[in-house]
């Protein structure tokens, strides 16, 4: 994994976790690797990964089980609030962006429209 | 349990004063990187805590004992010259080390060494500068001490060695050990600190955790050392 040095190193792996669970990547129940087989996978150290597991806890994202590991929730319902706040992120970052560009909302929609038509297509 | 701690350390060479005042305390599980340009200090204050020089002033105390003959066995220091008699080979090294020190793991080295595949057999004559980078931090990290103190590991280094010796870095630290890095190669250590120490001019500029220093200000930590040594 390469990362951006300009944002917080956890962060990004915190990012990535999310994603992967979205995606389906990361299923619920999954045991994590420990703090100090990630870190020596992506080349960091184990504290960045130790303070990712503890924030992932915070937004219970992933649970502890004592002298067992970290493993990804196995509620439906926090997953699927997970995917909801990506996808609003994204679609904010999205409407920001074009209306920077001077798009309207009803032009904003045509082109969605045009453009998954278009991807539809191709696959 | 590991501590290094530093009060108001002054250290002069004649009338050139390499530290000013310099306090700072260091916890164990954390990688340190003692960052600054030359002459900013930095290999004056590892071998003042490795017992190699002694201070004008101030203290250094390491488990609350003040630095002494005793606690020079608590700190394992790695020069940034390549100290290493040419003529030896890799494993008259190890043996070298393992009489030398009492603590230092024999196995754990070759295993080490194995791993980035380095030949035991090579003369130290015979090693790419990379080789021998690879060789003296596996060297320095496999002594079983409380305090790591690694001088410039990534100078003169390929880019590949490099990660191998981060690598090794990493996978050497544990939650008992203080391992502290000094370099002027920030952009490619930074993803590995924990905590950076800015010395300039022999005088602490910023003492912090990494993450919360790039979330504050945007930055990278390289950024904010350009940030800071460009008006220095």
């Amino acid at each position: 994994m390469d990362f951006n040095n300009n944002i917080p190193i956890y962060l990004q792996v915190i990012e990535r976790i999310k994603q992967d669970i979205v995606s389906g990547k990361l299923k619920p129940g999954d045991k994590m690797p420990s703090s100090r087989e990630y870190s020596n996978e992506l080349g960091i150290n184990f504290n960045t990964v130790a303070r990712v597991y503890k924030e992932l806890e915070m937004e219970e994202i992933v649970f502890t089980k004592r002298g067992l590991g970290t493993f990804i929730t196995e509620s439906d319902k926090q997953i699927e609030s997970l995917r909801y706040t990506m996808a609003k992120n994204q679609i904010t970052t999205f409407i920001e962006g074009m209306k920077q560009l001077g798009y309207t909302k009803e032009d904003m929609i045509r082109f969605i429209e045009k453009e998954n038509n278009h991807t539809e297509r191709n696959e | 349990m590991s501590q290094l701690k530093i009060t108001e350390l002054t250290k002069k060479y004649y009338n050139k004063i390499a530290l000013r005042n310099v306090t700072l305390n260091f916890e164990q599980g954390k990688i340190y990187g003692l960052l600054g340009p030359n002459g900013s200090g930095k290999t004056t204050l590892m071998k003042v805590v490795a017992g190699l020089h002694k201070q004008t002033s101030g203290n250094v105390f390491i488990n609350d004992e003040e630095l002494s003959y005793k606690t020079k066995a608590y700190v394992s220091y790695m020069p940034t010259e390549n100290y290493l008699y040419g003529s030896f080979k890799v494993v008259d090294i190890l043996k070298f080390y393992k009489d030398m020190y009492e603590d230092f793991r024999y196995d754990y080295a070759v295993s080490l060494l194995n791993e980035i595949k380095v030949n035991m057999g090579n003369k130290v004559s015979n090693l790419s500068s990379g080789e021998i980078g690879k060789l003296k931090t596996v060297i320095a990290l496999s002594r079983d001490a409380e305090i790591y103190m690694l001088d410039e590991p990534l100078n003169g280094v390929d880019v590949l060695s490099r990660d191998t010796i981060m690598d090794i870095i990493t996978k050497s630290h544990s939650e008992n050990k203080i391992i502290v890095i000094s370099t002027h190669l920030v952009s490619e250590i930074e993803k590995i600190l924990d905590t950076v120490i800015f010395l300039n001019e022999g005088t602490v500029e910023i003492f912090g955790d990494a993450e919360e220093l790039r979330q504050e200000r945007q930055l990278s930590v390289e950024g904010i050392y350009k940030e800071v040594f460009r008006n220095a």
